[in-house]
C-alpha cells in the first residue's frame, strides 16, 4: 500500500483499478492471466522481446547509416536492455508466480527499477529512466499489437493515472466508466479541476511521481476530498473506503429530499445558490438540485475544445440550450476568461507573468474581433432567456467602459440587422482584483451587479500562485486581509442598493458562515454542491453568522480566524465539515 | 564435481562510477563468459550481465564491490572484469574526454 498526497481537485470518492494513460496512450487491459495460460504468456513475452530488439537492432542500423555510429549506439543501450538476463527472470517469475498476464508484469518489473534508479541520489540516472520508459513502450506495442485501445473508449470502470490531464483530455474522459483521476503534476483552482469537478468525477492532481509505482491494473482508491491517492490499498483501508462510499451514496439519496426545497436559513432567511456550469450538459443537475439560476455559465471551455475557435453559431448554440433551460431562472454568461496562452488564433505572447498579462477581458478588449462574436451570441441567446453578462478581470473602469462599449455597438448592430436580443440585458463584473475592491463605489455607478470572485481575489491579494505546490499554502480564503476587501465590496454593493454574490469555492461550512454574516445572500457553486449547501444553510442563523464575522475581522492571521470560525459552526451548528460533495 | 569459482574485490576508480556507458561496457563483457556472474555491493548483489541490475547499484567512484563468477571459464571472467572495472574504464573515459576536446576546437 502506498499513500501519496496531491491537491483535492474535485470532490468525491472513488475505488477501482488503475487506467495508465502514458504519453503513447497505452493501457493494460488485463492484470491476471488464467493459470493455464501461464506457458502462453511466458511465450508472448519471449516473443515480444524478440521482435522488440529485433526493431531496436533495425534502428541501430538504420540510424547509424543515416547519422553514423555514435547515435546508433542509442538504440544499442536499449537492445542490452531488453536482452537483460535479469528482467527477463524477474519478468517470467511474475507472470509464473503471480499469475501476471506479461504486458502487467514487464510494466510492473520496469516501473520497479525506474523507482530504484529515481532513489538513488544525484539524479544522475535520470536519463536512464528514460531509457526504461521506452523500452516498456516497445515491449507493450509488441505484446499488445493490434489489442492496442483507445483510451477514451472504455468499456469497464477505471481509474485514470497520468502524468497530467488537459482541460481536454479531461473533458473527453468517459464519465460512465471513469470513476477518478490522479496526475503527477497540477495544482489547485486550475482548468483541468473546473473541468473534472463540472463532470462530478473525483480527482486529485499534482501526486507527485505516482506512475512509477503503479501499473494498469492495480487497486487505486482517489479521495478528492482530501486530495489523497492509495495505491495498493490493504484490506483494512480498502474496505474502510468501500464502506464510505455506501455511506456516501445513501447520504446523497437522503439529500434529495432538499433538491426542491428552496434555500433558507434556520431564521427563515432566504438564501439564494447559483450554480457554476461550464457545460449545457450541466443545467440539468443544477436544475435537479433546485439552483435559482446559473450564477457562472464559464465559457472557456468553448474555446478550449475547438480549434480555432468556435463560431458564432456553435456560441450561440450553447448559451440558448442553457437559457432556454433555466427558463426565467438568471443565467450569468461571463465572456472568455482565458490567459493568452490558451485562447486559440490570438497569437500566444510570451509572457514571464501570464497571471499578470494579457488574459480575460484583456485578451477580449485586444482582440475585438474575437470578443465581438462572442457578444452577439450571448446577446441572440438574451432573446431565449433571463440571460446577464459578466465581465472577468476587470481592474480599472476604462477596461470596464470598453467592455461596455463593446456590447452597446453589437447591440446596435443586431438591431440593424433585425435579430432580436434583450436590450435591458443585465450587465455585471467579476471582483476579484483589489484594485476592482478599492475602487468598488465607482464600479458600482456603471454595473448592474457584481459577483465576487473568491478564487483571482484571493491569489491577485496574497500574491500567490495557487497551482505552484510550493507556496500554495501561502493562498487562504479566511486571510485578513481578504475577508476585508470582501467586506469592502459588500457593503459598498449593499449602500447602492446593488445585488453582490460570491462564486468560487467554499471551504466549509465555516466558510459559508462568514460570508452570510458578511452580508452575502447570493452564493454560486458547482451543482453537485448545492444540496449540502441547502442543509447547512438550514441550520445556521443570521445572528450567529454576523456575530462571527464581527469577531473573525478583529482577528490577525488566517489561521486563528480559521480556527476560530470552524470553533463557531461546532458550537452553533455542530459540525465542522461539508459532509458530501460540498466546496 | 562442483563448479569452478572465482572472486575478487574491485574499487571502482573512473569518475563516473558504474552508471550509463560503464554499466553497458560491464553487461557486455560479462555476456561473453559462460559463467553465472555476479556483483556484490554491501548486501545487494546483482546479475553482472544485467545492465538494469547493475544500474541500480548505483556504484559510485570509490565503491568497493566484489565480483564472483561461477561456471568452466570463471577465472578468466574474472580477471578480465577486474581489468575492466580497475584499468580500463578509466582509459575510456580519458579516450572520450579527449575526442570531446577534439570537436570543442572544431
Amino acid at each position: 500500500m502506498l499513500v501519496l498526497r496531491g491537491i483535492a481537485a474535485s470532490p468525491g470518492l472513488a475505488v477501482g483499478e488503475a487506467m495508465i494513460i502514458a504519453s503513447e496512450g497505452y493501457r493494460i487491459p488485463r492484470r491476471l492471466a488464467p493459470r493455464a495460460a501461464c506457458e502462453e504468456e511466458v511465450g508472448r513475452l519471449d516473443r515480444a522481446i524478440a521482435s522488440s530488439a529485433d526493431e531496436m537492432t533495425h534502428n541501430r542500423e538504420a540510424v547509424a547509416r543515416e547519422l553514423g555510429d555514435q547515435y546508433g549506439a542509442i538504440f544499442s543501450a536499449h537492445e542490452q536492455m531488453l536482452r537483460d538476463p535479469q528482467l527477463h527472470r524477474e519478468v517470467e517469475e511474475l507472470i509464473r508466480l503471480k499469475r501476471y498476464t506479461a504486458e502487467y508484469a514487464v510494466s510492473r518489473a520496469l516501473r520497479r527499477y525506474v523507482q530504484v534508479l529515481q532513489s538513488l541520489d544525484g539524479g544522475y540516472l535520470a536519463e536512464r529512466t528514460h531509457d526504461i520508459y521506452d523500452i516498456e513502450k516497445v515491449l507493450l506495442r509488441h505484446l499488445l499489437g493490434r489489442q492496442r485501445e483507445d483510451v477514451f473508449h472504455l468499456t469497464q470502470p477505471v481509474i485514470v493515472l497520468a502524468h497530467n490531464l488537459t482541460p481536454s483530455e479531461t473533458a473527453g474522459l468517459d464519465r460512465q466508466f471513469v470513476r477518478g483521476f490522479a496526475t503527477e503534476i497540477g495544482g489547485m483552482g486550475g482548468h483541468t479541476s473546473i473541468v473534472a469537478s463540472a463532470l462530478e468525477i473525483p480527482a486529485v492532481v499534482g501526486a507527485g511521481r505516482l506512475l512509477t509505482d503503479v501499473s494498469g491494473g492495480d487497486k487505486v482508491i482517489i479521495d478528492g476530498h482530501e486530495g489523497v491517492v492509495i495505491l495498493r490499498p490493504d484490506k483494512e483501508t480498502l474496505a474502510r473506503y468501500e464502506q464510505e462510499l455506501k455511506r456516501r451514496g445513501a447520504y446523497a439519496v437522503q439529500l434529495q429530499d432538499l433538491w426542491e426545497a428552496p434555500a433558507e436559513l434556520a431564521d427563515g432567511t432566504r438564501i439564494h445558490i447559483y450554480a457554476n456550469i461550464e457545460f449545457p450538459q450541466e443545467v440539468e443537475a443544477a436544475r435537479q438540485r433546485g439552483a435559482d439560476g446559473v450564477g457562472l455559465y464559464r465559457t472557456e471551455f468553448l474555446y478550449l475544445a475547438s480549434i480555432p475557435e468556435p463560431t458564432e453559431e456553435d456560441q450561440f448554440q450553447a448559451y440558448r440550450t442553457v437559457a432556454e433551460a433555466m427558463g426565467s431562472f438568471p443565467v450569468v454568461i461571463r465572456t472568455l476568461d482565458l490567459g493568452a496562452d490558451k485562447a486559440p488564433g490570438v497569437g500566444a505572447v510570451e509572457e514571464r507573468n501570464p497571471f499578470l498579462g494579457v488574459r480575460s477581458i484583456r485578451l477580449s478588449l485586444r482582440n475585438p474581433q474575437l470578443f465581438r462574436v462572442q457578444l452577439r451570441a450571448i446577446l441572440r441567446a438574451s432573446a431565449f432567456g433571463a440571460v446577464q453578462i459578466m465581465f472577468p478581470l476587470i481592474s480599472t473602469l476604462e477596461e470596464l467602459r470598453a467592455a461596455r462599449a463593446a456590447v452597446h455597438q453589437v447591440m446596435d448592430e443586431l438591431e440593424a440587422e433585425g435579430v432580436a436580443f434583450n436590450r435591458q440585458l443585465p450587465i455585471g463584473m467579476m471582483v476579484e482584483t483589489p484594485s476592482a475592491v478599492i475602487m468598488i463605489d465607482r464600479f458600482l455607478k456603471e454595473v448592474d451587479f457584481i459577483s465576487i470572485g473568491t478564487n483571482d481575489l484571493i491569489q491577485y491579494t496574497l500574491a500567490v500562485d495557487r497551482s505552484n505546490n510550493e507556496v500554495a499554502d501561502l493562498y487562504h480564503p479566511a486571510d485578513p486581509a481578504v475577508l476585508r476587501l470582501l467586506e469592502m465590496a459588500v457593503q459598498a454593493a449593499h449602500r447602492s442598493q446593488t445585488p453582490v454574490s460570491v462564486c468560487g469555492q467554499i471551504q466549509g461550512p465555516h466558510y459559508l458562515m462568514l460570508l452570510f454574516g458578511m452580508g452575502i445572500r447570493d452564493v454560486s457553486v458547482a451543482p453537485s454542491a448545492i444540496p449540502e449547501m441547502k442543509r447547512v444553510c438550514s441550520r445556521l442563523r443570521v445572528a450567529d453568522c454576523e456575530a462571527a464575522a464581527r469577531h473573525a475581522l478583529t482577528l490577525d492571521s488566517a489561521r486563528e480566524i480559521e480556527a476560530y470560525l470552524k470553533e463557531e459552526i461546532k458550537r452553533t451548528v455542530g459540525e465542522e465539515e461539508w459532509s458530501s460533495g460540498a466546496g | 564435481m562442483p563448479e569452478p569459482t572465482a572472486s575478487r574485490v574491485v574499487t571502482v576508480v573512473n569518475t563516473q562510477g558504474l552508471h550509463a556507458r560503464p554499466a553497458d561496457l560491464f553487461a557486455r563483457q560479462a555476456s561473453r563468459f559462460q559463467s553465472r556472474i555476479e556483483i556484490v555491493k554491501g548486501n545487494e548483489c546483482v546479475d553482472g550481465k544485467s545492465v538494469l541490475g547493475i544500474l541500480t547499484l548505483g556504484a559510485q567512484q570509490g565503491v568497493e564491490l566484489t565480483l564472483k563468477a561461477v561456471g568452466d571459464d570463471a577465472e578468466e571472467a574474472i580477471a578480465a572484469l577486474a581489468e575492466l572495472i580497475e584499468r580500463e574504464l578509466i582509459e575510456n573515459e580519458k579516450r572520450m574526454a579527449e575526442e570531446e576536446g577534439d570537436n570543442g576546437e572544431n
